[in-house]
């Protein structure tokens, strides 16, 4: 089959269709995005098509006009991380480099849905971190005053006012680890974890790019001055002119196929769902302190997660105790949790750097490129992430926001220390 | 959870008495004068991160209080042994056959020009 010759049906997604389509059983929806073969050459191959690859090729077609791309997955789309998430979004991180690059994202999950034509499901209900004990207010309020030089919304809230704003939570002295205070971003929120993945591939696919699954690369083909002429995969050999790795937990695996050692360690992070019961959670909140923290989906599951195992692991799964170990501080903040029922538990693999910050741009190899280390946050990111990794694609340099986000940034030593800030997951 | 055995207290015991303590056998460059930026960042950030058997470091925190060394498969988080610190990794054939395609000698260099595959 050749890939342009079956362009997806244009069908937009309206109220007017809508109402057609559910006075006529649903019936009538076109499928959403192709099932090409492989080409034997592209301009650009991305590897992984979880949401930072997906939104990579659709901005690569749609603000850079280089739609000879395609998206090699070894799975299904979204079936990584991006499929595994809590879907936390916020940008009020502690360093200028960070708040560019998130505050870029949130901008952009404002209007995704109405870009995309696709309900992406983005809630900005309002992101509560709570502080436990002197050293956590201190940190928190330093942020605020951080966010406020850069115009990213980020206010202290008494813990009476962090009640008010979430009334299940339990603000009594008598805790082990009693609340303090809070840092409330309004403009946080979450969105709905495979309605993005769908949403840019329907948009990629749309504009001509080739989203390739059950594909897994293998190795990275190199000419005799080592630049890159593409991948190896279980379905043949492609060739590239560059070569994008966006591939979360496996980048280190990816890039030793183009023997290139990364600043990553790849963990397990956790999450899992109770049954689902009537609004009671308006918000989210974190504790990074107590290392917990909760959000209410659509269906009424409450959405929980904590922090990582400690040992580097790619068995997407991970030790009870965590688990445990979360369920106990959910216990104390939410008393009325106490008696509810968990349906689901899983793990995905997280790429971690040491200084928490992403890395995004070029390698050492001529023609790779590499978009990861997003470790426990990067959902957030995702729309800013393939915004700027496009750009550093398109033009082989990088896009003024990703600039900082350098591999060279651990031999010079301009880490951008987010570690420091959210060490537990985000 | 994990079951670690402990080659101190010669025990298996429950992974919530043990502190992982990252990849082992990392040695810190000696001359701290002579060592470029580069081995600095390659000691001190750069991991190998293998998806498969990993030489990793681990604290009997609860127990024995001490330091050992573990190898380890990543995939399936079962042990293959566990070895006292400043012991050799032990040749285990699993062990061996992992270091020797794409060695951390060879990822140092990267001047490759083309992979095998
Ligand atoms: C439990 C959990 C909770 C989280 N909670 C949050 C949160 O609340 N907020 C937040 O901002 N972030 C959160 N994160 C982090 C977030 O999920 C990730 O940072 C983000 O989704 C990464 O997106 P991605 O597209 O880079 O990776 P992925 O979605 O993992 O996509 C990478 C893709 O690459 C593919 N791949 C790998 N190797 C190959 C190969 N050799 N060939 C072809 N394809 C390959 C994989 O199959 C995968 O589909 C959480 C993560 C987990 C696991
Ligand atoms: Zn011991």
């Amino acid at each position: 089959m050749n890939s342009n010759a079956l362009m997806s049906p244009s069908v937009r997604f309206s109220l007017f269709n809508l109402i057609k389509e559910g006075l006529s059983g649903n019936a009538g929806w076109p499928r959403q995005w192709r099932d090409p073969e492989p080409q034997p050459a592209y301009d650009v191959v991305i590897v992984g098509a979880g949401g930072h690859g997906l939104a990579t090729a659709y901005y690569l077609a749609k603000e850079h006009g280089i739609r000879n791309v395609a998206v090699l997955e070894k799975g299904w789309l979204g079936g990584g991380n991006t499929g595994r998430n809590t879907t936390i979004i916020r940008s009020n991180y502690l360093w200028e480099e960070s708040e560019a690059l998130y505050e870029h994202s949130v901008k952009l999950w404002e209007t995704l849905s109405d870009e995309l034509n696709y309900n992406v499901m983005y809630s900005p209900r309002g992101v509560m971190m709570l502080a436990h004990n002197i050293h956590d207010v201190q940190v928190t309020k330093r942020h605020i005053h951080a966010n406020h030089l850069a115009g990213i919304d980020n206010e202290w809230l008494t813990p009476e006012e962090a009640q008010e704003f979430c009334p299940i939570l339990n603000i009594s002295h008598d805790i082990r680890y009693p609340i303090l205070g809070a840092a409330l971003q309004r403009r946080g929120g979450t969105a709905r974890h495979d309605a993005v993945a769908w949403g840019y591939a329907r948009g990629a696919d749309r504009l001509g790019v080739d989203i390739i699954q059950n594909c897994e690369v293998k190795g990275i083909r190199r000419d005799a001055s080592g630049k890159v002429t593409g991948v190896e995969t279980t379905r043949g050999f492609i060739g590239a002119g560059k070569v994008g790795v966006v591939a979360a937990g496996h980048t280190s695996v990816l890039m030793g196929m183009a023997d290139i050692r990364m600043p990553l360690e790849s963990y397990p992070l956790q999450a899992l769902v109770s049954e689902p019961i009537k609004p009671i959670m308006p918000c989210v909140v974190m504790s990074n302190t107590i290392h917990a923290y909760m959000s209410q989906s659509d269906k009424g599951e409450l959405v929980i997660g904590a922090g990582t195992d400690q040992y580097v692991s790619y068995s997407q799964t991970g030790g009870l105790h965590i688990t445990q170990h979360t369920l106990d501080a959910i216990c104390e903040l939410f008393p009325m949790t106490r008696r509810l029922r968990m349906l689901r538990n899983w793990g995905g693999i997280v790429d971690v750097t040491p200084d928490r910050s992403p890395i995004i741009g070029k390698t050492p190899v001529e023609g790779l490129f590499v978009n990861c280390g997003w470790g426990t946050g990067g959902f957030k990111a995702t729309p800013g992430s393939g915004h700027v990794f496009a750009a550093t694609l398109a033009r082989s340099e990088p896009h003024p926001i990703a600039a900082p986000f350098t591999l060279e940034r651990f031999t010079t030593g301009r880490l951008i220390d987010e570690a420091a800030a959210a060490a537990v997951a985000h | 959870m994990l079951l670690i055995h402990c080659p101190y207290c010669n025990m298996k015991r429950p992974e919530t008495e043990f502190r992982n303590a990252g990849a082992a056998h990392i040695a810190r460059p000696l001359d701290p004068a002579t060592t470029s930026d580069a081995e600095w960042a390659a000691f001190l950030y750069l991991r190998d991160n293998p998806k498969g058997i990993i030489a990793e470091r681990w604290r009997h925190a609860h127990g024995c209080g001490r330091f050992f060394n573990a190898i380890r498969n990543t995939v399936s988080d079962d042990f293959v042994t566990t070895y006292k610190a400043g012991e050799a990794p032990p040749e285990t054939e699993a062990f061996a056959s992992e270091v020797a395609p794409g060695s951390r000698e060879a990822n140092a260099t990267g001047k490759q020009a083309e992979t095998a595959l």
